[in-house]
């Protein structure tokens, strides 16, 4: 055998032939804006449904402000968790922080100082606990590197049995007429509370998309080590999402105060799924590195809505357990869709062999035809394709 | 084996491939790989990291499909569409990172997809004494078949990957880099199993970069580089090392390397000080200054402790002793942002996984590490990122200039300049190149080397790391050549050649056992590293 030289190629600067500007401008479908079209699309066709079966009751306004006002509280929850999830991690106490919050800022304690100094006390407080939650899972998840999942699992089982052991298992009733008066209240006809989610979804938005902070989530979530190496302190910020997911779960329990006038220990059950629901039907990659608020927001209102039209029509809540189990899968296919391609290549080395389909097996020339009637032979060697 | 079996006339080759491209977005992995295998050989393949050996193991494992090239298995063609059809051939891969279950039992992992049972219910009994046999065959008696694999020590996992390639009654075992995580005696114990394959008419791909082993195992040799076959059919015990470093190191075309400053002016002070640097496991006592506008190499065989030097005084790892200063500040060790704000700036040897955020635009990957200069309170101007993304951009040359395309759809050469132009943009001081031209297209270096000594020429003191030594010597004002994780000349770049570095450090692997790193404790940190 003799050793041959392959001779020099001839490469200009390649133009890379793959999917050629795949968010820039053109695609207006393919981009953020299109997925949450799809959302847009989705809540109209909700609304259309619920226009069409309940039509006096559907659209009175005092029903769609019904529909803020529940979608309202899991949605400021749902902010906090989308930037959670962008930047890569979970979190599962969301629900039980919320109750802990509501039963500390509704103790006997506090209501007495709030009774003494002024009902924000009682604010001040839920915010506290709830940023302190976040805080211990921020710490022990980014410094002390366990799991999200299990950390926040914890949390999740804590923080409610916390609550249970403060609140002594009786709901505790908020007493300060002011406070009450305050987030029952409205602005301009919007309730305070919807008001508040408002509120909390532009700063979230603005947060994300028009700062440092949000820039870093993305980049965190997206690439953790490139982050590291380009000079970003991925674990501090790791840390700092997670207080901010805490700190949502304060505002929450607050409007949650506000709404039954109680703290509860039974506040915020299974907020957890609602919230990462609501989140990954909004666009958001569980993986982390992309998402967006609005996605999110469309995500909480699809479910209210949805909620709201099931009871209209006097259908059960084990129905629209189901529907809501559907929707999330066919959103969740649809986004999976839409992430393969621009996702399945960032590892290489893996291989696409994930894909369990069973595809026809070809071993040139022992596979005959296949399923597909009309179509001589298989693929033509050499012309094949990477992706099942 | 002491004779390599001749052509059989009239025979063809068990597997023969030609011609064979294969590419991915930005990069072509493969450009035309030629290689034939003969039963019952030991055929090993030779190249550097990004040479395209992993690429070409995954297209004879049925993982990848060739976008051109013909595959021919016994004379005939054949379509390897998937993992399965290459098993059903005869082929067998054992992957570096060996794809065990480590939950399983040996038995289990041995017959994994194809279980010894009846009617739906799993034999362990039978299912463990064929693995048994399958494992005494290979002279390990010693694993039991009910030992779950996790707890195994890799040695004996490999054994358990090559019990399962065996009991598929394969005809082409693919090992890649299996001495990695071996020490000597079980290479020995390996290498006996491999010569027992052989003669029983089993071939053997052999991916390693221990020469003395290719030279102990192996019957020939094929050359990979840039995707290319270089080399093919080479006798493995024949051929003289330099003749084989040669050809996965030298390179076809003479580059263009830009002229070298005379004097970078020799009384500048220091940018960068490197003193009695160490890591544990890895490297021990590297000192070095590199002034401003001096271009620093540092030249080795992979596994050499280059890139680890490099990270440590990025602060990407923590150092376990040894001082790093920037214009006479110490930085604190293991601390990346401290370094990057001192003015550090690493292009690391994984570009896509360690460098850019993929699927994000130029422009955000450019202002990665400088978002604070576009912030006031933390809101940041994105019409003033966009704009100095694109100074960089049309500085740079980045191809296309269009500073919202995702960086993934960039060539290798591209991706770089996006991530240079990230620490230019923060005008970074120290430069850190790790394989500033890995995976960039031959076409595209020179430009590259231009790029680099120009920034060198603005007064930034730049180290780069290259397997490519005459890259080394071409760019670098001052080279440190390194073996086995010390220092072991540090000379003017014009005083060195190719043949001289390598000699220095083959000389030093003769003393030492091998140019072999020791990374056994840190196995696998880097995946596809070591080449």
């Amino acid at each position: 055998m003799s050793s041959t030289t392959v001779a020099t190629g001839t490469d200009a600067p390649r133009q890379p032939s793959g999917t050629a500007g795949r968010r820039s401008g053109a695609g207006f479908l393919a981009g953020p804006v299109g997925r949450n079209l799809g959302l847009v699309v989705a809540l109209a066709v909700l609304c259309i449904v619920g226009t069409a079966t309940a039509p006096d009751r559907f659209l009175a306004v005092d029903n769609v402000l019904t529909i803020l006002r529940l979608a309202a509280v899991i949605g400021v929850v749902s902010i906090g968790m989308t930037f959670v999830i962008i930047g890569g991690g979970i979190d599962l106490s969301v629900g039980a922080i919320v109750a802990l919050s509501s039963v500390w800022a509704t103790t006997l304690a506090t209501q007495a100082m709030a009774a003494d100094v002024h009902w924000i006390v009682m604010v001040v407080t839920a915010l506290l606990v709830g940023a302190g939650c976040g805080l211990v899972n921020g710490i022990v998840i980014a410094y002390g590197k366990l799991v999200a999942f299990i950390a926040t699992l914890a949390m999740l089982a804590a923080a409610r049995g916390l609550a249970e052991i403060i609140a002594n298992r009786r709901t505790q009733i908020v007493q300060d007429r002011d406070f009450l008066a305050f987030f029952s209240g409205d602005v301009l006809g919007v309730p305070t509370l919807v008001v508040i989610f408002a509120l909390v979804a532009v700063a979230g938005w603005v947060l994300l998309n028009r700062t440092t902070f949000g820039r870093r989530t993305f980049a965190v979530g997206g690439n953790a080590e490139a982050a590291r190496l380009a000079g970003i302190r991925v674990q501090r910020h790791t840390m700092w999402l997670y207080v901010l997911s805490g700190v949502t779960c304060g505002i929450a329990a607050v409007m949650l105060m506000a709404r039954t006038t109680t703290g509860s220990s039974t506040h915020g059950t299974l907020y957890e799924l609602d919230a990462i629901a609501a989140v990954v039907i909004g666009g958001t990659l569980l993986i982390g590195g992309r998402g967006t608020i609005v996605g999110t927001v469309l995500g909480v209102l699809i479910f209210t809505t949805l909620g709201n039209v099931f009871t209209l029509n006097n259908l059960s809540s084990s129905a629209q357990a189901v529907a809501r189990g559907v929707i999330i899968v066919v959103a969740v296919l649809l986004q999976m869709r839409l992430a393969t391609g621009s996702f399945s290549l960032g590892r290489l080395g893996r291989g696409s062999g994930t894909g369990g389909l069973p595809a026809p097996a070809g071993a040139a020339g022992t596979v005959s035809g296949g399923a597909t009637p009309g179509g001589p032979g298989g693929p033509a060697p050499g012309a094949t394709t990477d992706r099942p | 084996m002491a004779v390599s079996p001749p052509p059989r006339a009239g025979v063809p080759p068990l597997l023969e491939v030609h011609g064979v491209v294969k590419s991915f977005p930005g990069v072509r992995a493969l450009d035309g790989v030629d290689l034939d295998v003969r039963a019952g050989e030991v055929h090993c393949l030779l190249g550097q990291n990004g040479a395209g050996k992993s690429t070409l193991i995954k297209v004879l494992a049925g993982a990848h499909q060739p976008d051109a090239g013909r595959i021919s298995w016994r004379g005939e063609p054949v379509r390897l569409s998937d993992p399965q059809a290459a098993m059903s051939l005869g082929i067998a891969t054992i992957y570096q990172e060996l794809d065990l279950v480590a939950g399983l039992t040996v038995a289990d992992n041995v017959f994994l997809g194809r279980e010894h049972a009846r009617l739906g219910l799993t034999r362990p009994s039978s299912a463990n004494r064929a693995a048994a046999r399958l494992l005494e065959r290979l002279g390990h008696a010693d694993i039991r078949p009910t030992a779950e694999v996790g707890s195994l020590p890799a040695a004996a996992q490999q054994m358990v990957s090559i019990a399962r390639a065996l009991s598929q009654d394969a005809k082409l075992i693919i090992m890649d880099e299996p001495s990695a995580v071996l020490d000597s005696e079980e290479v020995e114990r390996l290498f006996a199993v491999i010569r027992d394959l052989t003669a029983h008419d089993v071939a053997v791909v052999y991916i390693s970069h221990r020469l003395e082993e290719i030279r102990e195992v192996g019957d020939r040799i094929t050359v990979l580089k840039d995707g290319r076959t270089v080399a093919t059919g080479l006798p493995a015990r024949e051929t003289p090392t330099r003749e084989v470093i040669t050809l996965m190191t030298g390179r076809d075309i003479e580059y263009v390397f830009p002229e070298r400053r005379e004097h970078p002016d020799p009384d500048a002070a220091p940018l960068l000080e490197v003193e009695g640097l160490g890591l544990r496991g890895s490297f021990a006592d590297v000192s070095f200054t590199v002034r401003p506008g001096e271009v620093v190499g540092l030249a080795g065989l992979v596994g050499s402790g280059r890139s680890e030097i490099l990270e440590s005084v990025y602060g990407a790892r923590r150092p376990t002793s040894g001082t790093v200063r920037v214009g006479g500040r110490r930085l604190r060790p293991g601390d990346v942002a401290a370094a990057v704000s001192a003015g550090v700036g690493l292009a690391p040897e994984e570009r896509k996984s360690q460098g850019l955020l993929l699927g994000e635009s130029i422009s955000r990957n450019i202002s990665l590490s400088s978002l604070a200069r576009f912030a006031r309170a933390g809101f940041l101007s994105r019409a003033a990122e966009a704009e100095a993304a694109r100074q960089q951009v049309t500085a740079l040359e980045v191809r296309p200039a269009d500073v919202d395309r995702e960086v993934r759809t960039l060539s290798g050469g591209n991706q770089q300049k996006v991530v240079l132009a990230r620490w230019l943009l923060r005008d970074c001081r120290v430069l850190l190149l790790d394989e500033p031209t890995r995976g960039v297209d031959v076409g595209a270096r020179s430009e590259m080397y231009a790029l680099i000594r120009g920034l060198a020429d603005r007064g930034v003191a730049v180290v780069v790391v290259s397997s490519e030594i005459p890259e080394v010597l071409g760019l670098a004002d001052r080279v440190l050549v390194i073996g086995d994780g010390r220092v072991l000349a540090e000379e003017p770049a014009g005083a060195l050649d190719e043949h001289r570095v390598l000699d220095l450090v083959m000389e030093d692997a003769a003393a030492h056992g091998g140019p072999m790193h020791t990374r056994d404790d840190e196995h696998a940190q880097r995946e596809g590293d070591v080449a």
